[in-house]
């Protein structure tokens, strides 16, 4: 991740929002795919049902992780799969580096996987000599404009086709001024395919691995995860340990659920189920923790490990939407990258779960039923209680609660107009009030609905 | 203690007690099903299809389309006179960079999403309907199954070492949602449906 | 049946037409509405912001205004929702649970317990419903898009009722306004643009009044409405259902 200079998602949004024009255009770019994801999922009868049944798999998986991890390992093995184990992040890019060297090249392809995103895989290698390229259109555009994903789905989907037009005219030397995505594709794509014809390893990610088979699926549109894995003669595949599902048969949930929630598209153009090595090559994959199990400790947050990274959270979500991912300055942003992130980093991720108005749209579209808004404001509690909230904030607090918890207090406050300066910031018309700058103040009543009852009722 | 150990005991420690898996007997794609299904949807993400009476056609269509100057690569016995290479016996598979069309035999479609599912033993070579400029894939016109729950009933235990679902031609909206066919893989995809004799 | 009617701090203080709309409709609908004069806050501004350990006082405040009667009624979606989903008292753990099955937001009440049928109300105006949020996904007061599921709406039935009223559609049926309690401010920049887009989707669509079951977001959205030097109004729904 490239991180921005310290700032916290409010005002990365704030930068963000200086182009209002930019933000119209995001958010209704984003706003469409959430339609037609919408479109998509009323095609399907069943579809709330289909969700219960996704969630309750992925329930079964958490509860019986430690068996269904065995169960691949052993399948896998079985299988030719060479299985690594890495505790954290620094332990996945040593063992990708190591395999890497024991090819004895110095480059790599890679498809989409956000798992290297999170653990910082092509800086790493990078930093070691290895040159990786990203082979989903999406990543090798961000990665050449040297900038981290903007969303999990759609890496570029903050970017403008000028702006991708002129890093391609930049990098890979297309005249100046062509911003047609059509001709902008067939770019990358000659490109790419010359690489794709030349790394002897391919990294891809994994969207789902069968612990009953000891396979495991790989799904892209374009697909790039396929040419690079079967043009290599060494393909690592990088997952989380809580990509597992039990059954094959579990795959027909989630591959139904999945583009759908993703793109509104009924499936991927392609579902890559891989059990076995090409004869004589090699297949290896790395299962991942990087606090991950201290995620599914977490009573209250263990299940947003359920999530199958479809993006349809990001693309309902109003803030996400107005605020480009790379606001939430983590790997995985939006509503589902607010309660991952702090268990990986609570300081430095305590901003995220209050970026949100808790309007629970993404629970809604999530097609595993995590409860994202509610993990939200459970994130609030426990940042709160570990002191990762400024100061002002706690003390105005206290009071606030005080004067709420006591009825003369409160109407002491109402009539000196402290009530509206203390707890409601939107009354107060003052240009260093945040409320102030771009909306006006209610008009002041002549009493409060408490005095007129007296008046009137009592 | 190693990387492995420490996760697995991790887990044990950390995961809640044991939940239920759900029972999936109730999708049984009863609103899918038909062929014309399958033709409406694969239509819809970008594939062609043509229903065809037997393999004659086939090559009919294939070399109106391509023509016969190009290279066509196909394992099935039916459309040898098509294709000059022999998958079997393929040195590099990276000889493979400039293959025009490949014709390659579906196990069966999905009628809700319009994908095929075809294995290694029908490609025979992992990255053929990929490294392919044009993909032809072949079914039969009773192979069509509802939606993917009678897709893996159908794959059942069914061993491969690869198999994929493949749902049109490659296809990327990474560029500001516009849709662009023939991002890395084929850059079309028709379904030839062979009726039963 | 006796109700005892909950008027969140902030409609207390600044809406209190909203307030007296409510009890006057409930009145007229034949019910016995007692305001117990020592309720302040659900405790939700704290809560939201992280300090819901901070909200014993108020917890208990609001069990022993609101302990005895049959049902309690808000205007406010958002504020049931709190008590339902938070209210707790270590010392009366059963009291609060009670407390929060029998609390309801005002149209819920006047749909699922009164059965309202018919209303004496008119307003021949054209009218945009802004869904809020936690009435919505989080009381189910209607449908919501994201779902596939039969569509319904509480508060629409009843504006339904209204005469002469104009329902307008909007382009996104269900969008947050932004306001999020502390949210328009710590997200200042955000917030607004949300609500801007909000109020341009009624604008849009020509929209006279704003109405809906939450002051809080009519309030954001009337201080865009204002600053914009707009014309249109926002209204809280039982000023419509009351009016005429």
């Amino acid at each position: 991740m490239i991180k921005q200079a310290g700032k916290d998602h409010a005002e990365l949004a704030d930068d963000f929002n200086r182009d209002e024009d930019r933000v119209n255009w995001h958010d209704e770019t984003l706003w469409f795919i959430r339609e037609k994801r919408d479109k998509a999922a009323h095609k399907i009868p069943e579809w709330e049902s289909l969700r219960e049944a996704a969630s309750q798999i992925k329930n079964n998986v958490l509860s019986n992780l430690n068996n269904y991890l065995l169960q691949f390992e052993k399948n896998a093995v079985a299988n030719g799969i060479e299985v690594h184990w890495a505790a954290d992040a620094a332990e996945h890019n040593a063992i990708v580096h190591r395999l890497i060297n024991e090819a004895n090249v110095v480059r790599m392809v890679k498809s989409k996987s956000m798992l290297t995103e999170e653990c910082g895989l092509n800086e790493y290698l990078a930093k070691h000599g290895i040159e990786v390229i990203d082979s989903d259109l999406g990543e090798r555009i961000v990665q050449l404009a040297e900038e981290p994903p903007s969303h999990i789905v759609l890496p570029c989907i903050h970017k403008k086709k000028e702006e991708i037009g002129e890093i391609f005219h930049k990098h890979l030397g297309i005249d100046a001024g062509i911003s047609d995505p059509q001709f902008l594709t067939e770019a990358a794509r000659q490109h790419l395919r010359e690489i794709f014809l030349t790394r002897k390893v391919a990294l891809t990610g994994v969207n789902f691995a069968v612990a009953e088979t000891g396979e495991f699926v790989v799904c892209t549109n374009e697909g790039n995860a396929d040419m690079g894995a079967h043009l290599a003669d060494v393909h690592i595949a990088s997952m989380g340990i809580e990509k597992l599902i039990p059954e094959r048969k579990h795959l027909g949930v989630f591959l139904r659920l999945l583009t759908r929630s993703a793109t509104g598209q009924p499936i991927t153009t392609y579902s890559s189920h891989f059990k076995k090595p090409r004869a004589g090559k090699k297949m290896h994959i790395i299962l991942v923790d990087n606090g991950r199990t201290v995620q599914l400790g977490r009573q209250d947050f263990r299940n947003s490990l359920k999530c199958i990274r479809c993006a349809a959270c990001m693309n309902t979500c109003p803030v996400y939407r107005r605020s480009g991912g790379h606001s939430y300055h983590t790997a995985i942003a939006g509503p589902i990258g607010s309660i991952l992130a702090p268990n990986l980093d609570m300081k430095q991720y305590a901003d995220l779960p209050f970026a949100s108005t808790l309007c629970g749209s993404c629970s809604n579209v999530c097609p595993v039923k995590i409860d994202i808004h509610e993990q939200l404001y459970k994130w609030r509690q426990v940042l709160v209680k570990e002191g990762y909230v400024p100061a002002a904030k706690k003390a105005a607090m206290q009071v606030m609660a005080g004067t709420l918890s006591s009825p003369t207090l409160y109407k002491l406050a109402g009539k000196a107009g402290r009530f509206t300066i203390k707890y409601a910031p939107f009354a107060v018309s003052n240009s260093l009030n945040p409320w102030f700058k771009q909306r006006d103040m209610p008009a002041a009543p002549k009493q409060s609905f408490g005095e007129w009852y007296k008046q009137n009722r009592d | 203690m190693t990387s492995r150990e420490k996760i697995l005991a991790a887990v044990q420690a950390n995961q809640p007690d044991l939940t239920a898996l759900p029972d999936l007997s109730g999708f049984d794609g009863q609103a899918f099903g038909s062929l014309a299904q399958f033709a409406e949807v694969l239509t819809a993400v970008g594939g062609k299809i043509f229903h065809v009476a037997n393999y004659a056609a086939i090559i009919k269509i294939i070399l109106a389309q391509y023509g016969s100057g190009v290279r066509i690569v196909t394992q099935l016995e039916e459309l040898k006179k098509l294709t000059r290479d022999n998958l079997e016996s393929l040195s590099q598979i990276h000889d493979l960079h400039d293959v025009e069309v490949a014709i390659i035999a579906a196990r069966f479609g999905v009628a809700e999403n319009g994908a095929v599912w075809i294995t290694e033993e029908e490609m025979q070579h992992r990255v053929v309907p990929f490294i392919a400029q044009h993909l032809a894939v072949i079914i039969h016109e009773d192979a069509i199954v509802p939606t993917m729950h009678q897709a893996y009933d159908r794959i059942a235990n069914t061993t491969y070492n690869f198999g994929t679902f493949i749902a049109g031609p490659s296809k990327t909206a990474d560029i500001e949602q516009s849709l662009v066919i023939g991002a890395h893989g084929p850059r079309s995809m028709t379904v030839f449906v062979l009726k039963n004799s | 049946m006796t109700v005892g009617l909950f008027i969140p701090c902030y409609v207390d203080q600044f809406y209190p037409g909203a307030a007296i709309a409510s009890l006057q409709l409930l009145e007229k609908l034949g019910v016995t509405v007692v305001y117990p004069t020592r309720q302040t806050c659900c405790g939700q501004p704290m809560a939201n912001s992280g300090f819901e350990h901070l909200t014993s006082g108020c917890n208990s405040l609001f069990i022993e205004n609101f302990k005895d009667f049959d049902y309690i009624v808000a205007p406010s979606g958002s504020c049931v929702l709190h008590i339902r989903d938070h209210l707790h008292d270590d010392n009366s753990p059963e009291t609060a649970k009670a407390i929060s099955g029998k609390i309801y937001e005002l149209t819920s009440f006047l749909t699922d317990i009164l059965k309202v049928k018919t209303l004496q109300a008119n307003f021949p105006h054209r009218v945009g419903i802004h869904q809020s949020c936690h009435g919505q996904r989080g009381l189910h007061i209607s449908s919501m898009t994201e779902l596939v599921e039969p569509a319904y709406s509480k508060p629409e039935s009843l504006l339904k009722l209204v005469n002469g009223i104009d329902l307008i559609n909007l382009g996104r049926k269900d969008e947050c306004c932004g306001f999020g309690g502390t949210f328009c401010v710590t997200e200042e920049a955000i917030s607004a643009k949300m609500g801007k887009d909000r109020v341009a989707d009624h604008l849009d669509h020509g929209a006279e009044y704003i109405t809906g079951v939450d002051m809080s977001c009519l309030m954001h959205m009337e201080g865009i409405l204002k600053r914009q030097g707009s014309k249109v109004k926002v209204i809280h729904i039982a000023e419509i259902l009351n009016a005429g």
